[in-house]
C-alpha cells in the first residue's frame, strides 16, 4: 500500500484507506448499525430506514401539521404560550446552561484533552479548512446574519438610548441591562455588545458541544452517527431501545419543523425583498414559487451529494457573503467599522459577565424575550447543525475543532455584526436617515444597502444570498434527517434524502397557505428545553469520552 | 486478453454479491490474471465496520477467503468517500486508474438501489453499471 502518497485528502473526497490511524477507545456494544432497519421498495425507489424512528417521526410531523392547520386559532396561542412559558420561567436554565457550554469549550482548548484527534491519532482531515469552514458556517448561521445583522444592532441601540421605563414596578422597556439613557456612544456600545452576545461564543458553543459529542462517539468510539449515541455513557445499551428512539424522533421533529418554518418565513422575507427591489408581486403565489425553487435547488444539491452539491453551494455562499461584507466595509464607514471591530469586541468582553448572568436579572424583557429565546432557538437547531458539523469534522484535533467551530465563527460574527450594524447606525445617527429604522425587518438590509452606492448590484447579491442560505440549510438538513431516520447510516439510498427535502418544502407550503408557521416555529423552539438537557448530558459525555482516548 | 479484473463489492450485502464475484473469479481463473476487489465505505461507523481500518481488514479477509477457495490471486482495495451513496461511480473510476485494471466486472445495479426508472427516475436512481460503462476507458462487463 502506498499510504504515504495518499495522506493528503483528495479533492475528489475519495481516499484509499490508509494504514491504521492510531488507536481509539472503541466502545464494545451489542448493537449493529442497521439492525433495526427495514429495507423495502416503494415503486422504483429503494428505502433503508430505521424501523420505529422513520415512521414515528414522519407520522408525528404529519399529525402536527394537520392539527395546526385544523385548529389554528386554538393551537397557536397554546404553542406560543408554551414557548413563552419556557423562555420566561426557565430563562435562568437556558442562560446558565449556555454558559456551561462556552466554559467547557474554552477549557477544552487549553487542556491536554485538546490534543485528542477525532478519528484516531493519525487520522487526516476529511476537508480543507476553507471547505470545512464554508459548510459549518453556512449550515449554522447564515440566514440569520442577513436579517439580524442590520436590525438587531438598531433595536438594542434604540431601546438602550431610550432608557429604562418602569410601570407598576415592572420594567416595560426592552433595553439590555441597565440601558444607557441619552448617552449615544454608550448606547451604541451596549447595543453592539448585546447583539454580538447573541451571535458569537454562545450559539457556536451550543453547536460545538453537539458536534464534538457526536464526532467523538462516532469516529473514535464506533457508535452510529445519530443523536442517541451521545447518551451511551449514561444509558448504556438502553440507548438502542425506546430511550434512544425518543431522542432521535425529537431531533428529527425539531430539525424538520425548524427548517420548514424558517423556509416558510424565509419565503415571505425573500418575497418582500424581491417585490421591494424588482416589483415582484408579494402574494402567496410568488411565495410558493420561491419555496419550490429553493426546494428544487436543494434537491439537486442532495442528489449531487455532500461534496458536489452541499460543499460547492456552501463555498459559493461564503464567497458571495465575503463579497457583500467586503463591499459594506470598503464603501460604508470603513474607518468606523475597522476601529469598531476592536471596540465592539472590547464592549462584548466588558458586558459579557453581566449579559450572561442567569439570575437576579432586572432586564426581564431583554434577558427572557431576547436572550433566552435565542438560546432556546439555537439549541433547537443544534441537533441538525451539530450533526452536520460532526459529519464533516473527522481528522481534526479537539483544539483545532473548537478553534474553527467556536472561536473563528465568533470573530466572523463580530465582524459581520460590526460592519452591518455600524453602517446602519451611522446612517441613523450621523446622517439622520431613519429609513432603515422604519423599515420592516425583512427590508432593513435592503434599506441599508440603499444608503450605499451600487444599490442595484448589492441588493441583488443580497437577495441571492438570502435564497442560497436557505438552500444550504435545506440540503444539509435533509442529509441530517435522513441519517437519523436511517439509524445512523450515512449511505442510505439517495431517494430517502430526496423524500425529506420534498417533505420539508411541502410542509412549508402547507403552513404558509393554511397558516400556522408561527405556531409550529414556537413548537420547534420549545424543543430547546429537552435538548438543553441533552446538551448538558453531552458535556458530561464529552469529558468522559475524551478522558478515555489515547492522546 | 486482459491484465487485471476489478470488481466492486458491497460488504453490507455479501449474500447478493455472489453472481458478479463468481463471474469475475471464473474469468480471472480462465485467463490466469489477478482480480482486485474494490470496496467503498464512509468515515462514520457503518453496518460493516466501526471505522475505515476495520472495513479494510474485512475486505482483505473476504479477498483472502475467495483467493484461498478458488486459487486465484485476489487483492483488496478499500476506499473512503465522504458521501458513498453519490460517489460509487467516481470511486470505481478512481480505482480503475490506481489499480491498472483493464476489465470491470460488476453487478448491473448496486444492491439496495432500485433499477430501470425512466425519465427523472434515472437521474435520481441511476444504474451504476450503465453510467460507469459510459464513463470508463476500460471494458465493463455487467452481470445481471
Amino acid at each position: 500500500m502506498n499510504d504515504d502518497a495518499t495522506r493528503a485528502p483528495d479533492p475528489s473526497g475519495i481516499d484509499a484507506i490508509p494504514a491504521p490511524e492510531g488507536a481509539t477507545a472503541l466502545i464494545q456494544t451489542e448493537y449493529e448499525i442497521g439492525q433495526d432497519n427495514i429495507e423495502l421498495k416503494v415503486g422504483p425507489f429503494g428505502l433503508d430506514i430505521h424501523n420505529p424512528v422513520f415512521l414515528i417521526s414522519g407520522l408525528t410531523i404529519v399529525a402536527f401539521v394537520i392539527l395546526t392547520l385544523a385548529f389554528q386559532n386554538s393551537v397557536e396561542p397554546l404553542f406560543n404560550g408554551l414557548r413563552d412559558f419556557l423562555t420566561g420561567t426557565l430563562d435562568w436554565f437556558f442562560i446558565g446552561a449556555a454558559n456551561v457550554f462556552v466554559i467547557l469549550c474554552l477549557v477544552l482548548v487549553v487542556s491536554p484533552l485538546g490534543k485528542v484527534r477525532l478519528g484516531g491519532k493519525e487520522a487526516t482531515p476529511d476537508y480543507s479548512y476553507a471547505g470545512w469552514f464554508a459548510m459549518l458556517f453556512a449550515a449554522g448561521m447564515g440566514i440569520g446574519l442577513m436579517f439580524y445583522g442590520v436590525s438587531e444592532p438598531i433595536s438594542h441601540y434604540s431601546t438602550a438610548i431610550g432608557g429604562v421605563s418602569v410601570e407598576n414596578g415592572v420594567r416595560t422597556d426592552w433595553a439590555p441591562l441597565g440601558a444607557a439613557a441619552g448617552d449615544q456612544a454608550e448606547a451604541i456600545r451596549l447595543g453592539m455588545a448585546a447583539t454580538i452576545f447573541h451571535w458569537a461564543l454562545h450559539p457556536w458553543a451550543i453547536y460545538a458541544i453537539v458536534a464534538l459529542a457526536l464526532a467523538l462517539f462516532s469516529y473514535n468510539k464506533g457508535l452510529p452517527l445519530t443523536i442517541r449515541s451521545m447518551f451511551y455513557p449514561i444509558f448504556g445499551e438502553r440507548v438502542w431501545g425506546w430511550t434512544g428512539h425518543v431522542i432521535d424522533v425529537l431531533a428529527v421533529f425539531a430539525t424538520l419543523f425548524g427548517l420548514a418554518t424558517s423556509l416558510g418565513f424565509g419565503a415571505e422575507q425573500a418575497n418582500a425583498g424581491l417585490s421591494f427591489l424588482f416589483g415582484l408581486p408579494d402574494n402567496d403565489g410568488s411565495k410558493v414559487v420561491l419555496i419550490l425553487a429553493i426546494t428544487g435547488v436543494a434537491l439537486l444539491s442532495v442528489v449531487a451529494g455532500l461534496d458536489a452539491g452541499v460543499k460547492r453551494l456552501s463555498e459559493i455562499n461564503m464567497a458571495l457573503a465575503a463579497l457583500l461584507l467586503g463591499f459594506v466595509i470598503l464603501v460604508g464607514p470603513t474607518v468606523l467599522i475597522a476601529t469598531g471591530f476592536f471596540q465592539n469586541l472590547w464592549a462584548y468582553v466588558e458586558y459579557l459577565p453581566a449579559l450572561s448572568n442567569p439570575i437576579g436579572r432586572e432586564d426581564a424583557n431583554f434577558s427572557q424575550g431576547w436572550t433566552a429565546f435565542y438560546w432556546a432557538w439555537w439549541i433547537s437547531w443544534s441537533p441538525f447543525v451539530g450533526m452536520f458539523i460532526a459529519r464533516v469534522s473527522r481528522g481534526r484535533t479537539v483544539r483545532e475543532f473548537i478553534t474553527c467551530v467556536l472561536i473563528i465563527p465568533s470573530l466572523v460574527s463580530v465582524l459581520w455584526m460590526t460592519a452591518f450594524g455600524t453602517a446602519a447606525i451611522e446612517q441613523i445617527v450621523t446622517q439622520g436617515v431613519t429609513a432603515v429604522q422604519d423599515a420592516p425587518l425583512e427590508l432593513k438590509l435592503f434599506e441599508m444597502l440603499q444608503g450605499l452606492p451600487l444599490t442595484a448590484i448589492t441588493s441583488f447579491v443580497g437577495i441571492v444570498l438570502v435564497i442560497v442560505f436557505f438552500v444550504t440549510s435545506s440540503d444539509s438538513g435533509s442529509l441530517v434527517i435522513d441519517t437519523i431516520t436511517a439509524g445512523g447510516k450515512v449511505n442510505a439510498p439517495v431517494s430517502q434524502r430526496v423524500f425529506w427535502a420534498i417533505f420539508e418544502g411541502l410542509i412549508a407550503i402547507a403552513l404558509l397557505l393554511g397558516g400556522g408557521l408561527a405556531a409550529l416555529q414556537a413548537m420547534a423552539v420549545s424543543t430547546g428545553l429537552p435538548f438543553t438537557i441533552v446538551l448538558l448530558i453531552g458535556c458530561f459525555a464529552i469529558v468522559k469520552g475524551l478522558m478515555s482516548e489515547p492522546r | 486478453m486482459y491484465r487485471k479484473i476489478l470488481t466492486p463489492v458491497d460488504l453490507a450485502h455479501r449474500d447478493r454479491l455472489s453472481r458478479a464475484v463468481d463471474t469475475a473469479v471464473d474469468l480471472a481463473g480462465h485467463w490466469g490474471i489477478p482480480l482486485v476487489l474494490v470496496g467503498v465505505t464512509e468515515a462514520a461507523p457503518s453496518a460493516v465496520a466501526h471505522n475505515p481500518q476495520e472495513y479494510r481488514q474485512k475486505l482483505e479477509a473476504y479477498a483472502g477467503e475467495i483467493s484461498g477457495a478458488r486459487g486465484v490471486a485476489v487483492e483488496a482495495k478499500a476506499y473512503t468517500a465522504h458521501d458513498p451513496a453519490t460517489q460509487i461511480d467516481d470511486t470505481i473510476l478512481k480505482a480503475v486508474e490506481e489499480t491498472g485494471a483493464d476489465l470491470v466486472v460488476m453487478a448491473s445495479h448496486v444492491p439496495g438501489l432500485a433499477s430501470h426508472v425512466p425519465g427523472l427516475g434515472d437521474a435520481l436512481v441511476p444504474s451504476h453499471g450503465g453510467r460507469l460503462a459510459s464513463h470508463a476507458a476500460v471494458s465493463v462487463f455487467l452481470v445481471r
